[in-house]
């Protein structure tokens, strides 16, 4: 081991951990407002690679018509919910939102996908596809339980992991694909290579990271979002409506899910179930913070990625154990450090 | 699903009924079509709806079961289609822990049973527990000494092991252990990665710091591009060796010209096209590959041939077996593990099957061939 194979792995272990960061923020600010341990997180980055993946290629991505299949049920099981207190107004709303729009989206989709639309295009589009199964997701599985205990939401979560990872593979298929750099080449500096798509996931990264904070320091809905997520009752209190919080954060976490998937489609193959052990890595670090703060998180998440990559380079069969082992100790450490308040006796 | 649970019993029930009434040999079939080997058990089970209808004057019926690659459901599966179905042969399941789980269940319920994955432990030693086990795809060592024999005669001396850390990637470490020392090649190198990692630079550069002649991947479906793409960046060109895992098209359309130039084994009915007319797997292979096209209007996959040679297996026995006894008895059964372990020069598509009491994984060297990848084309290397 010399210098430049540590400057070498230091590298690659800052680019993975980026993408952890992302995913260990979503996981937080998805805690934060709806108290939803939200395992499902890497799932959306899969779907957001293998839309752009179906893109790239020509096809209609399965997502079009997960979206169809999604909206038509979650305006139906409202409607039937909640039929005492529908009103045309909200049936007018949702009959747009949740059918017609999907619809469309499916239309001009199919329309577009066989010209081979340009990148930025397709990503538009992924992010058009995806982010709104956020919301999607949340008012068919857990609006209805949105007060039940941490415990609940959690089973709940993997629930809901399951049904996505099966979706995945109907909607995809078994096969992994792997999508164009958004930058291709090799850019040299020093002894070190650097990746034209490892620029474009720091700058991502960091660009995205720093809307986030504007967006919860210096919006009127993210300082909703950070009221809801310190008191829920205090919020709906002040009339903040809760229920569109949490629509709101999983769209959010969609987005960023989504995006960090068309950023990592082309350093690795996805299938549809890669996205899993992706989050539980963002996870971790999530953790390391205490599902809290997003500053530390961040950092956490470079340090599971740097580890991760060293351990690949003295101990590869043993890196995940390595990695996941890591959770014990800050566990411990974390038990120790903060003063235990039961939100369960709420 | 509680609607489908109902038709799947229901069918259950008349295919009891129909035992009942009618002689026929009943097939069992339990495949991963969904969970992590779903990309092998899909390609199985679209390969059910070419199967022989008859066999020997026999009608022949399959069921066939999902067990999402759990080896409980898989074993769940199998005691429901043996106890309702009353199977005379078991075929399953997509991976390996299953299989291992079903080979058990086959010995206690004297079902005759073929599997379909490589690991040899499903098959040797033959012992009482194993007698009813028959292996229908190639032992990892047919396919490893073939990569180490290509490496001997091009002058390769070493070489580095970059392999999964699942059941595939320690079956292949441990044959390649064994094949590459006996052509007096040196392992300089082994490291492992995860089907689901992002990145493999640690391990590559650990790889290419101990200089290796060549590198081996030893990875399955379009995960093994990641590792060779990475080796490829890092400004490795000498020869890169695949395992046949990587023996689907779909490596070479998510590889691109990364891959271009890799070397790796496979089953002859991955390039029956390719194969000269005298090969006994030529003529098997191109019938399974056009059926199973106009059947499903999507490519074959290697593994579904798997199934179809279990088939060929079986209905080249279940004449001899008829005079033992009835389909749907304990003689029959015995009677269809007896023929089966006397099958001598059968050709399927992944080869010619010689059974023998010490013997049932059954294939020789005519199972493998070597392709080279050449713009993005197969090439059968002689």
């Amino acid at each position: 081991m010399n210098s430049t194979i540590a400057l070498f792995l230091l590298q690659d272990g800052v680019i993975n951990g980026a993408i952890y960061a992302l995913l260990g923020v979503t996981l937080v600010l998805i805690f934060a407002v709806t108290r939803v341990i939200f395992v499902p997180q890497g799932e959306f980055a899969a779907w957001g690679a293998l839309t752009l993946a179906s893109l790239e290629s020509g096809a209609t991505p399965g997502t079009a018509l997960l979206l169809v299949v999604l909206g038509v049920s979650a305006a139906v099981v409202e409607t039937i919910r909640e039929r005492a207190s529908m009103r045309p107004a909200r049936l007018g709303v949702m009959a747009v939102r949740d059918v017609a729009m999907p619809i469309a989206l499916l239309l001009i989709v199919s329309t577009i996908a066989p010209t081979k639309p340009a990148l930025w295009l397709s990503v538009l589009l992924t992010l058009a596809l995806v982010v709104p199964l956020g919301p999607l997701v949340y008012r068919l599985a857990f609006q209805p339980i949105a007060d039940a205990t941490v415990l609940t939401l959690f089973i709940a979560a993997i629930g809901v992991h399951f049904a996505m990872i099966g979706l995945g593979l109907i909607f995809f298929g078994a096969e992994g694909f792997r999508n164009e750099p958004f930058i291709a080449g090799v850019f040299p500096l020093g002894p070190l290579m650097f990746k034209g798509q490892s620029l474009v996931i720091l700058a991502a990264t960091a660009a995205l990271l720093a809307a986030l904070w504007f967006f919860f320091e210096h919006s009127m809905l993210g300082k909703a979002l950070r009221a809801t997520a310190i008191n829920r009752l205090g919020a709906r209190l002040v009339g903040i409506p809760t229920r569109a919080t949490g629509r709101i954060a999983f769209a959010l976490a969609a987005a960023i899910g989504a995006l960090s998937g068309t950023l990592i489609g082309s350093l690795t193959t996805i299938s549809y179930d890669s996205g899993f052990i992706i989050s539980l890595k963002g996870f971790v670090a999530a953790i390391a913070a205490g599902l809290a703060s997003y500053p530390v998180t961040v950092v956490a998440a470079i340090g599971v990625g740097v580890l991760e990559s060293f351990a690949a380079f003295f101990a590869s069969a043993y890196k995940e154990v390595i990695v996941f082992s890591l959770i014990i100790p800050l566990l411990i450490w974390r038990s120790l450090v903060t003063a235990h308040h039961d939100e369960e006796e709420e | 699903m509680r609607q489908s649970i109902r038709i799947a019993l229901l069918s259950g029930g008349v295919c009891l009924v129909g035992t009942t009434t009618l002689a026929q040999v009943n097939v069992g079939i339990t495949v991963s079509q969904t969970g992590p080997a779903a990309a092998l058990g899909i390609p199985q089970k679209n390969s059910v709806a070419q199967l022989p209808k008859e066999i020997a004057g026999q009608k022949v019926d399959y069921v066939v079961l999902d067990d999402a690659t759990d080896p409980t459901k898989a074993v769940a599966n199998a005691r429901k289609m043996i106890a309702e179905n009353k199977i005379d042969y078991l075929i399953g399941s997509s991976a390996t822990p299953a299989t291992m789980a079903l080979v058990d269940v086959a010995a206690e319920t004297k079902t005759p049973y073929c599997a379909m994955v490589p690991s040899k432990a499903v098959v040797d030693p033959v012992d009482e527990k194993r007698k009813w086990t028959f292996k229908a795809p190639q032992n990892d060592a047919i396919m490893a000494e073939s990569l180490a024999e290509h490496m001997a005669a091009n002058g390769v001396k070493s070489v580095a092991f970059l392999g999964f850390t699942d059941g595939y990637g320690q079956g292949w470490l441990e044959e390649v252990e064994k094949a590459m020392p006996a052509k007096g090649i040196k392992i300089t190198a082994v490291e492992r990665f995860q089907r689901t990692d992002t990145s493999v630079t640690g391990q590559v550069l650990k790889i290419l710091a101990s200089s290796p002649d060549a590198v081996l991947i030893a990875a399955s479906g379009t995960v093994a591009v990641m590792p060779q793409k990475t080796i490829k960046e890092q400004g490795y060109n000498k020869p890169i060796y695949q395992t046949h895992g990587v023996g689907t098209m779909d490596f070479v359309r998510v590889g691109g010209k990364d891959v271009d130039g890799t070397v790796f084994p496979a089953g002859p009915v991955v390039v029956a096209d390719l194969l000269p007319d005298s090969h006994p797997s030529k003529k098997v292979g191109l019938e399974y590959i056009k059926a199973y096209e106009a059947n499903n209007k999507t490519p074959f996959a290697v593994f579904g041939a798997h199934l179809a040679d279990c088939m060929s297996i079986a209905a080249n026995s279940v004449k001899p077996a008829l005079e033992k006894g009835k389909p749907g008895t304990a003689e029959f059964r015995s009677g269809l593990r007896d023929a089966i372990e006397t099958t001598k020069e059968l050709p399927a598509t992944h080869g010619v099957y010689n059974y023998s009491p010490t013997d049932h994984a059954g294939l020789d060297n005519r199972s493998r061939v070597l392709i080279k990848i050449v713009n993005g084309k197969w090439t059968l290397l002689p």
